[in-house]
Formats: structure tokens, sequence, C-alpha cells
């Protein structure tokens, strides 16, 4: 093996951590989408990824679409979902406590789950890599083609919400809601249309890294709950709301996670995210880019 | 209920410098005051003045950025609110925080947290003493229902009271942790003239029997008529101190009033 | 309430105590004793989540946790190193009280989300333990040979002891439940929960009592944990995992929050469903579960206790609202 700092092995890690982080990275702007809106965390978020995964799986397999059509099929169907989720569910729960919302949408995560059990079964489903090709050499480490893809999926959609978010009439609009919904439903937005965008935007943003991460590591119908849990633990290392923030924490959750498991115990890998989740609630539940006094404000 | 009032005239309560800001916001910018006990002091001043925060600062719910509050001499910024109910401050809140769905005589009942000690294994195995301890603690509470003139609503749910009453029931529980200082915040908000009458009498009665009172209110009618001295607060600073007459003819506290308007 | 709570009590008591007679006269239905054993310990790993959730107001996604803590410390003390499994038990509910003084601690500190996620996040990181470290636990493949229960010598092997053992350990807690509801220390954790500032102010150390009421449904847990692995006398991981947690908070949920009688009667209805009901529809399950938590936490947030309490209970209003802030 080569020298600890040096090695190959360092720029493995290195890349496969930064795969995964801009999944959880994706995860925890898609928390922070529904957040900013509602105020609502939706424990649901990691079957948005599931989703994404298996249904591209049933396009390409079952209908045979082309990968990229197989993409943006999917990205539609779990926006669908995510639509269905906010009309059917959320809406209802308006007046809710805080302890019925979990409750609701953790009934819903697991109704999706249970629902994707039936539908794929229990079996993992791979997907071919969007583009073919064998992995590339950077500085000694075989980089996977799809990784780069997963990189490039995820700033194309940073990038995209920046956009929107500052150029575009609803991504301000949804901004201004986030802010302050009665001063926004004052000037005449719909604050419900927000918050059902807000739905169909993460559910969508959830997709796509589902997509883009099942060629490299699979997907199966029980995933959801730990990307989910860890996406939430990007979020909140980077302050509940922080766009920003969830994306460097995410990366910076990936490479831990990556690290531990190359160096200290893959068995053990999930529990990284998690342990740093824990001390981040305990600690530092602002994140790391979040005020203090901000947090306290919070809804809760 | 039965404390001898203290005939010496040692403060109670001394505010010294007390600071409190938010994020950009000065909510008090130095308070300095002293409470001999035994009275009823009055703490008026037009919205915004601060006069929450101060309560706030003394009962423990927030930590004043700087500046101290000595509670019969001790120290006790910094301390937990229970901690200082148990010293001897209780306190009530402006938006009534009662037990809604508790009885009346339950909520009463919770007063007497403090004053007593089982504990949870003495409690779950209901040892001897824990049972003496809750019979005590019942008897206690109706007193204290007798004395400010609920008795007969005892096992109504508190959610069910009108706001009168359930201002009363709020001021009942926190003498039951009996207290030596009282704080009470804007009790007569929401009153009509019958009950904020009757509202002056109970906190004179709750003076007598020897516990200090802080009031926080806006009707100056009760505050004129109840207070033995007033303290007057404007954006978070000092404006003026002295007896009812004394500020009732202050060009500068009728010109914050005014001056709000 | 307390006298009402007597008769309900003694009319279960006696419930409890003919069921086996009833039902083991019926062949079809003859295994409800085995469901209902199980449905007993559940009950006590519910037990104490309704104090934690409908009382004090807080929640915890963990409580499978506790229930795999005590079980493997049973297991591995008995099955590895001969323990009695009686001296076993308390080891296991220290274990998980001391686990849940350090997690509980910061994390009670945490309202709402931010305290589900963290319940959550522990319980998952447990799960981890308990499929990583193969050679205390076995890992998935689970562990197995582990020692029954006696007590005094006589072996307890039938269905029927088992059963009156585990109810009889179910009453014992339920009582002492209600010892603390109808006392001071009930009284400080129903304020807890419905104004938590105002009961700081009144002196109520809410922070402790918070933690206290969190350790104790672990200790329950744990020792549900322990008949658990010596009635079933083989562990696995799967046993004590995030859905099992859920499960739980949906059996107290499903009863009624505010009410340990609810808790039970969600306990038994859903290990029937899962266990007997749904058996036909295993693939199904995961979606059933989902489905009844959705219903419930949308339009029967205070249980099936409630309906029960406006037909039989008259004018006492139950809880007018389901917890607030978490």
């Amino acid at each position: 093996m080569d020298g600890f700092w040096l090695g190959t092995d360092l720029l493995q890690y290195t890349v496969s951590g930064l795969t995964i982080g801009a999944i959880y990275a994706l995860v925890a702007i898609g928390y922070n989408i529904i957040y900013n809106v509602t105020e609502i965390i939706n424990f649901a978020q990691g079957e948005f990824v599931m989703l994404g995964g298996l249904f591209a799986v049933f396009f390409m397999e079952t209908l045979h679409f082309p990968v990229f059509a197989a993409f943006f099929a999917s990205i539609i169907m779990v926006g669908i979902v995510g639509f269905a989720m906010e009309r059917l569910v959320i809406r209802r729960a308006r007046n809710a406590s805080v302890l019925s919302l979990i409750i609701i949408t953790i009934a819903v995560s697991i109704i999706l789950k249970g629902t994707a059990m039936l539908g794929w079964g229990k079996d993992p489903y791979s997907l071919p890599a969007f583009t073919s090709g064998g992995p590339i050499l950077i500085g000694g480490a075989a980089v996977q083609v799809q990784a780069l893809w997963v990189l490039a999926v995820s700033v194309a959609i940073v990038v995209s919400l920046t956009l929107f978010f500052h150029r575009s009439l609803y991504g301000k609009a949804m901004l201004a809601c986030a802010d302050n919904p009665s001063a926004a439903r004052m000037v005449g937005i719909r604050v419900r249309q927000m918050v059902l965008l807000s739905f169909v935007l993460s559910a969508a943003i959830g997709a796509a890294a589902g997509v883009a991460i099942t060629p490299i590591s699979l997907m199966e119908y029980d995933r959801g709950a730990l990307l989910g849990l860890k996406g939430f633990g990007a979020a909140a290392l980077g302050g509940l709301g922080n766009f920003y923030g969830g994306f460097v924490a995410g990366l910076l959750l990936g490479l831990a996670e990556s690290f531990c498991a190359g160096y200290l115990s893959s068995g053990y890998k999930d529990a990284v995210a998690l342990i740093l989740l824990l001390l981040v609630l305990f600690f530092k539940p602002e994140g790391l880019f979040g005020s203090a006094e901000a947090a306290k404000l919070k809804r809760f | 209920m039965e404390h001898p009032a203290q005939k010496s005239q040692a403060p109670i309560l001394e505010l010294s410098d007390v600071q409190m800001s938010f994020g950009g916001i000065d909510a008090l910018k130095g308070i300095e005051h002293v409470v001999p006990e035994g009275i009823i002091q009055a703490v008026i001043g037009p919205n915004g003045a601060g006069k929450t925060t101060l309560f706030h600062c003394i009962s423990g719910l927030l930590k004043p950025t700087a500046g101290s509050v000595l509670f019969r001499g001790k120290e006790i910024n910094g301390l937990v609110p229970h901690r200082i109910a148990q010293l001897g401050i209780s306190r009530t809140f402006q938006h009534v925080a009662l037990f809604k769905t508790m009885t009346v005589l339950e909520n009463v009942m919770l007063g007497r947290h403090t004053r007593t000690h089982s504990g949870f294994w003495a409690t779950g195995l209901r040892f001897p003493g824990m049972r003496s301890e809750e019979r005590q603690i019942k008897q206690r509470a109706e007193t204290y229902l007798d004395f400010v003139g609920l008795a007969d609503v005892a096992h109504l749910e508190a959610g069910t009271l009108p706001l009168g009453k359930q201002k009363i029931l709020e001021i009942a529980r926190a003498l039951a942790t009996e207290p030596r200082l009282l704080l009470l915040d804007e009790p007569a908000g929401g009153l009509n003239m019958t009950e904020t009458e009757v509202l002056g009498a109970l906190i004179q009665r709750i003076c007598q029997n020897g516990t200090t009172v802080v009031l926080v209110e806006h009707d100056m009618n009760l505050v004129m008529d109840i207070s033995d001295q007033i303290l007057v607060l404007h954006y978070g600073e000092y404006l003026a101190s002295g007896t009812p007459r004394e500020i009732k003819d202050n060009p500068a506290v009728i010109e914050a009033y005014l001056g709000e308007n | 309430m307390r006298k009402t709570d007597r008769w309900i009590f003694a009319f279960v008591v006696l419930l409890i105590a003919i069921f086996p007679w009833v039902v083991l006269n019926i062949s079809a239905i003859s295994n409800y004793v085995e469901v209902m054993i199980f449905a007993g310990i559940f009950s006590l790993v519910c037990l104490g989540l309704s104090l934690l959730m409908g009382y004090a107001g807080q929640i915890s996604l963990a409580q499978a946790a506790f229930f795999g803590i005590g079980a493997y410390s049973s297991g591995i003390l008995t099955a590895h190193f001969g323990w009695n499994p009686w001296l076993a038990m308390p080891v296991g509910a220290a274990l998980a009280a001391a686990v849940a003084w350090v997690v509980g601690v910061p994390a009670l500190r945490l309202k709402g989300h931010y305290l589900a996620m963290a319940t959550l996040g522990f319980g998952v990181i447990v799960h981890i333990v308990f499929n990583e470290e193969i050679d205390w636990t076995g890992g998935p493949s689970g562990m197995v040979d582990i020692p029954g229960l006696s007590i005094a010598g006589w072996r307890i092997s039938s269905e029927i002891q088992w059963y009156y053992l585990i109810w009889g350990v179910v009453f014992l807690a339920l009582l002492f439940c209600f010892h603390i509801l109808h006392s001071r220390v009930g009284r400080a954790l129903r304020a807890i929960h419905e104004e938590e500032v105002a009961a700081e102010a009144m002196g109520v150390p809410t922070a402790r009592y918070k933690v206290q009421i969190f350790v104790f449904g672990a200790v329950l847990a744990a020792i549900a944990g322990s008949f658990y692995t010596h009635y079933v006398t083989f562990l696995s991981p799967s046993s004590f995992n995030l859905m099992w947690s859920i499960r739980f908070v949906l059996m107290v949920m499903v009863g009624g929050m505010q009410s340990l009688w609810g808790a039970l009667l969600g306990t038994v209805l859903l290990t029937f469903v899962g266990n007997e009901w749904l058996q036909v529809f295993a693939d199904f399950e995961v979606l059933v579960y989902g489905t009844i938590l959705l219903v419930v936490a949308l339009f029967l947030p205070q249980g099936l206790i409630a309906i029960l309490r406006r037909d039989f209970g008259g004018s006492r209003n139950p809880i007018s609202r389901v917890s607030d802030e978490g």
C-alpha cells in the first residue's frame, strides 16, 4: 500500500465520498425546499430517491426507454407522487400538531415503501450508466463515468435552483413564502400552490438523485429510510433551510462516510452519518452554517 | 399564606444594570431598581417598553446579557426557572398559561410541586409517605382555591372557565408555590371593571399576607389604586419611579404615554 | 377517575385471566394464547412509550432499540456466559437505562422534528451495532440456543405458564404507571406536555423529568426484551429495527395516546393484526401498517379510546388537542 496520504486509496475514497455525498446533498436540498415553505420535515424524502431509481428501472427494462428518457420519465413520475402526497395528505394535515405531522410523513414513507415492495419485490435492481465507457483514470484512481454523471447532475440541479429562486417569478414567490407566509399571501402569492410546488420539486430532485446513483450502488425498496436519514443529517449539519449549507454538508458527510468505510470499518459506515447527525442535533442544532438565534425562532 | 410580613424594609429584589439584547434589539438597556419587601410594586410603560422581558429575566426564562438580578441578596440571573421558583419567586403569564385539560384543583395542586418531594419510585410503589403527602397537596390546594374564591369550580376543566376566573386561577396556582415574590404579568388584561376590582382586592390580600407583588399592568386605575410604588419603563430604559401620586404628575411619564399616540 | 380505573382494572384482569380457558377450547383460535403472549410483551414496551408520548408529550422512535438492548443483554449473558436469566434481566435493564440517560439528556433538550430524528438516528445506530457485532450477537443470522426461564426450579414451559407470567408482569407495570399518573409526578408530566414553560416556572424540573420518563420507558422495554429472548430463544436484529419502533408508536397511537388502557388496547389489536390476521397478506403488511398509521394520524389522532370514552365516559372531555410542541 502506498504512503498513507499520497496513495491512490485516498483519491479513490475521496471520489466515492464526493459521489455519495452529492446524493446526500440533493436529499438535503429536498428537505430544505419543503422545510423553507412549510416548516415540515418530510420523513418520506428518502423514498423519493428510492422511487426515482426504481421507476427508471421500470422505464428502461419494461418499457425499453433509452436511458435519458427513462431519467426524465422517472423524475416526472416521482414528481407526480410528490404532487399526490401534498394534495391527498399534507393538505388535510393543515392544523395537525407537530407530532401528528411527524407521524403523517412517516406513514407516507411506509406506504411508499410498501408499495414499492409490491411493485418491485425485495431484490436490488441496477441501471446501466448514463454513458458507456470504462473507468477514467485520474491521478491513479479509477473513477467510474457514472460518478461524474452524479456530480454533473447535482451541480446542474443546484445551478438551476439558484436561477429558479432568484430569477423566476415562481421561485421568488417560494422564497417569499418561506420568509413570511402571511405577507406573501397578502401580496397575492398563493401559498397553497407554493406548498404543492415545493413537494413536487423536492420529489423530482430526489428522483434525479435516485436515478443517478442506481448504476453505481443499485436500488431496492427499503433503501429510502437510511438515505432520508443521512440526507437529513446533511440538512441539519448545513443549517436547516440553508441550501448551500446543505450541499456542502452533504459532500462532507459523504467524504466522512467513505473514509470511515475505507480506513476503519465498512460495516459501520452507515453509522458515521448518523453519529454526525446526533452530534449536530445535540451540540449545534443550527448546523455549521446556520445562526443560533434564527434556530431558536423556528416553529419547534 | 401565612408567612409573617417582614417588618424590615430589606430589599427583596434588586435589579442592577440589567441588560437584555436579542440579535440587534436591545430590549432592556440597564435597569436599576430596588423593590423593598412587602409592597405592591407596579411596572408600567408603553408597549414595547420591555416589561415582560424584565419579568422573564427575573423568573429565569431569559438570561440577562449583562447586569444582575438579586433576590433577597442572592444573585439569581442565570439560574434555571425551576430553581428560581424553589427559591421563592412565582409568576403568572400574559397569555394565561394554564394547564387547560387539567381540572382547576389539579392546576393548583401542580403549584405545590416545588414544596413537595415524592419521587418516581415512591410514587410508583405508593409508599405511605407519598400517600399522606398527596392528601396534604390536595388539602393545601383547596385552601388556596378558597382564598381566591374559586372553590366552587374546583373540579371543572381549567380551559372551560371564563377568562376572568382563569386569571384568578393562575394566581392561585402561583400562590401554591408559597412565593415570597409574586410576579403578575398583566393580570387585568381582558377583565371588566367588576373583575378588575375583585382582582385588586385579591392582590391586596396577598400582599397583606406577606408576599411582595410586582405587577406589569396597563390598567392605570388598578395601578394607581393598589400600588405602593411604580416603576416606569420606556423603550427598555428607566424613565421614572415613585409613588402613584408622584408618577401621575410626572411630565416625562405623561409625555411618554402621550407621545406613543 | 381513579375509581373508574379500579373497576376497569378488575374487569380487564378478569378478561385476561379467563381468556386462555375460553380460547383453548376452540381449536381454530387456540393459538391466540401465543399471540397474546407477544401482545403482553409488546404492551410492556408500549406502556413506557405511552407515558412518554401521551403524557409528557415527547416522541421516541427508538423503543425497539431499548427492546433489543434488553433482549441481547439477556441472550448474551445467559447463552454465552451461563448467567441465571433472572440476574441477567436487571443487567439489561440497567444498561438500557444508562444508554437512555446518556442519549436522553442531550436529545430531550430538542423538540418536535429534531427529537424525532435524534431518536430515529439513535435507534438505527443501535440496530447497526446488533448487525455488526457478530461475535456477540450472531449478526443477521441470529443468536440461538438461548435458555428458557424458570422460577425457583420450576421451568416455564407451556404457553399458559408464559401467558400468566407475562400478563402478571404487565399488570404490575400498569399499576406502577397508574400510581405515577395520579400523583404529583403525573401532574408534572401532564403540565410539561401542556405548558412546559409554565410548568418550569412553577418549579417542575422539566428537563429532568423528561429524561426520567424516557429512561423509565427504556427500562420497561428492556425488561420486555429479556422476556422476549427467553420466550422465543432466538434473536435476530430484524426484530429490533426502525419498522418495529414505528410499530410501537402506532400501537400507542391507535389505542389512544393519553390513556394507558388505550396503549394496551392498541397493542393487543395491532399484535393480532400483525401476527394473525395479516398472515394471508404478508406482502401487504408494510402497506397496511402505513395506511393505518396515516388514517389514525389524520382522522383519529386521539385513538380508539376516545371513541370508547365518548360512548361510555359521559361528559368528561378527552384531550381537546393532540400534543403540541412535540
